[in-house]
């Protein structure tokens, strides 16, 4: 497992068509994450990032292009194996947070395990644990109404950590949040980091990409360039 | 909110139904009770039409084809044994007078069966006796009215009045009765078939009955006596040909059931009333459920990327509908019986509550909440995540 990448994209391509009027988002990327790398997709807005990251993240799929997720070929899943991909090895961790306001705190981070299967006491016990794990174990029976911005994306992280899935997807996870909150958030990811696991994270700031292992920059649907942590970008064109 | 809005439309769409059935329902019920009040297990005998030597033909009950022996015959219990009582009915309408006082109604000869036949009872004093009735006394009984209107709220039995300057002896008041639709049965006077021929009656022909009312022993029996008076009548009057009949037999269970039949298509104009109500707020809830799972697109999408699988979503959707449906539904069914059972103290007309209408109103709004709530919640299960997510 270790040898294989956890995530492998070769000439992945994305058209969106309204009408005659088509776009292709992705040209063509080829890319490979192996397990527990922290990477980070930078970009400017427009530049097709996002699209990758719903591709990456099951939530959209390819026109054309081969995607592998730990060895399993995406393209030949039906809904409901897309579905268990998402919920048992994805976390999705959004810009708008998505916590369902009519709920309490550890009823939203429960919420995947329910799809999962877990028993209830098992899922309430899982939940309280990581909401503790983000520093909100006094919040549990708040609604996301009654938490600041920095503790709805932290329960939204519980969220994404409950089910311990392989990678860690965040898009702009900081990307609504004061520069304090997003310190404390981009903390928790090299703590999320430090313990192991994959995580690949979508911003438009090359300051949060610096603090990452490895920066991908998308530029025009193509990827441009690659390397470790902060660098000023160069044009080297990868792919078609 | 929104699903407050929901519960009260499909609340006031089953109450609507229930009211308007049961409404519906309670009319024809009261009505088949004023029916058969006017008296149980009758059959009327009627004289058929009669032609004049002229070769003119009359109208029904012009004829005198009915007699008294008609009546004696079917009187009889070995020959018509489903027959308890007959009441043979000769009237015109006289003066009666009270000293000063005078007051034109209907007399009636009959024999003494009439007060069981016409299920009447006796306010003050008897009906004439037998003995009476066979000597042709001057005796007579009053409605309770026409008592009233000649003796004002006196004790009007054992007084006197005079029809034609011949001294009648009012032995009885009959109990009210009440009016039915235009004969008033409350003003009316009745005197022995024999006095009315002889002291009453203007006709030159001979005494003939105008109406012969026949009671069966009970309600089951009413073909029954039907068929032993047709029969008998036919024998008696030498007619082989039934068609041919100088008769005509009616009953009360004819005029029930064309009542009923009246009533049944009223029933079924309100259920049509009923049934637009339901499709008026089944619309609504309709609508409710498709705006619900427009705007929670997002949430579809959400509960999608966190590892819900289609049947999930369609499953969270179709409780919640069904929910919404019961709930607003049982409210419904709750308002609309305590409404029916409230309401006819104040209208005065009696709502009928009718558990198909109850259980198909809330068969019909659960069932429009989870195909209008289930149906857009799958389309949206449908879409990537993606697609939803972005959804606003």
């Amino acid at each position: 497992m270790a040898d294989t990448p956890i995530l492998q994209l070769e000439n992945v391509r994305k058209v969106y068509s309204s009408g005659d009027i088509e776009f292709e988002a992705l040209r063509g990327v080829t890319l490979s994450v192996d397990q527990g790398e922290y990477v980070a997709v930078v970009g400017p807005s427009g530049s097709g990032k996002s699209t990758l990251m719903n591709i990456l993240g099951c939530l959209d799929v390819a026109t054309e292009g081969r995607y592998e997720i730990g060895g399993e070929d995406v393209g030949k899943m039906d809904e409901v194996d897309l579905a268990e991909v998402r919920g048992r090895r994805i976390g999705f961790v959004f810009q708008q947070f998505n916590l369902l306001a009519s709920m309490s705190a550890w009823r939203n981070v429960e919420l995947p395990l329910s799809y999962a299967g877990v028993g209830p006491a098992e899922r309430k016990r899982r939940a309280i644990a990581a909401l503790e794990s983000v520093g909100l174990g006094d919040k549990i029976n708040n609604r996301p109404g009654q938490l600041s911005g920095g503790q709805q994306q932290r329960a939204a992280i519980a969220r994404a950590l409950v089910t311990e899935p392989m990678l860690l997807l965040a898009d702009e996870p900081t990307g609504n949040l004061d520069s304090a909150s997003a310190r404390e958030i981009l903390d928790i990811f090299d703590q999320v980091h430090r313990s192991g696991r994959t995580i690949v994270l979508i911003t438009h700031d090359w300051d949060v990409a610096g603090r990452t292992d490895r920066s991908i920059e998308v530029r025009d649907g193509m990827i441009l360039e690659r390397g470790p942590g902060r660098r000023e970008p160069q044009l080297a064109e990868v792919g078609k | 909110m929104r699903s407050i809005l929901t519960i009260v439309g499909i609340l006031i769409g089953i109450a609507s139904v229930i009211l308007t059935v049961g409404l519906g329902l309670g009319t024809q019920k009261d009505v088949s009770e004023s029916i058969s009040s006017l008296g149980s297990n009758l059959l009327i005998v009627r004289p058929g039409s009669a032609t004049s030597s002229e070769g003119v033909r009359g109208g029904f009950g012009s004829s005198t084809s009915l007699t008294m022996d008609d009546a004696a015959a079917l009187q009889s219990s070995t020959v018509a044994p489903d027959i308890a009582g007959v009441a043979p009915e000769a009237s015109t309408s006289v003066s009666l007078e009270n000293g000063e006082t005078n007051w034109t109604t209907t007399v009636t000869g009959t024999t003494t069966s009439w007060p069981q036949v016409r299920s009447r009872t006796l306010l003050q004093g008897a009906f004439f006796s037998e003995a009476e009735a066979a000597a042709g006394a001057s005796v007579i009984v009053l409605g309770s009215e026409t008592a009233v209107e000649l003796f004002g709220t006196a004790w009007a039995a054992g007084r006197s009045l005079t029809i034609d300057s011949t001294t009648y002896e009012v032995v009885g008041v009959l109990a009210e009765q009440g009016s039915s639709d235009d004969t008033n049965l409350d003003d009316l006077a009745v005197v022995p078939m024999a006095t009315y021929s002889a002291q009453i009656s203007t006709s030159t022909t001979g005494l003939s009955v105008q109406t012969l009312y026949i009671q069966a022993t009970e309600q089951a029996t009413l073909s029954a006596a039907y068929q032993e008076a047709e029969t008998l009548l036919l024998n008696l009057h030498g007619i082989t040909d039934s068609s041919a009949a100088d008769f005509s037999i009616s009953s009360q269970d004819a005029l029930v059931s064309t009542a009923t039949a009246v009533y049944r298509t009223l029933t079924v104009l309100l259920v049509g009333i009923a049934a637009i109500a339901l499709l008026v707020g089944g619309i609504g809830v309709m609508n409710i459920m498709l705006v619900s799972v427009t705007e929670r697109t997002r949430e579809i999408g959400l509960r999608k990327a966190l590892g819900a699988k289609p049947f999930a979503i369609r499953r969270q959707f179709l409780v919640e509908a069904t929910t919404l449906g019961l709930v607003g539904g049982v409210l419904g069914a709750g308002l609309g019986i305590a409404l029916a059972v409230t309401l006819p103290s104040v209208l005065g007309s009696s709502i009928v509550v009718s558990w198909p209408a109850v259980f198909g109103a809330l068969a019909v709004s659960i069932g429009i909440g989870v195909v209008f709530g289930v149906y857009p919640a799958t389309r949206a299960a449908r879409l990537p995540p993606v697609d939803a997510l972005r959804a606003e």
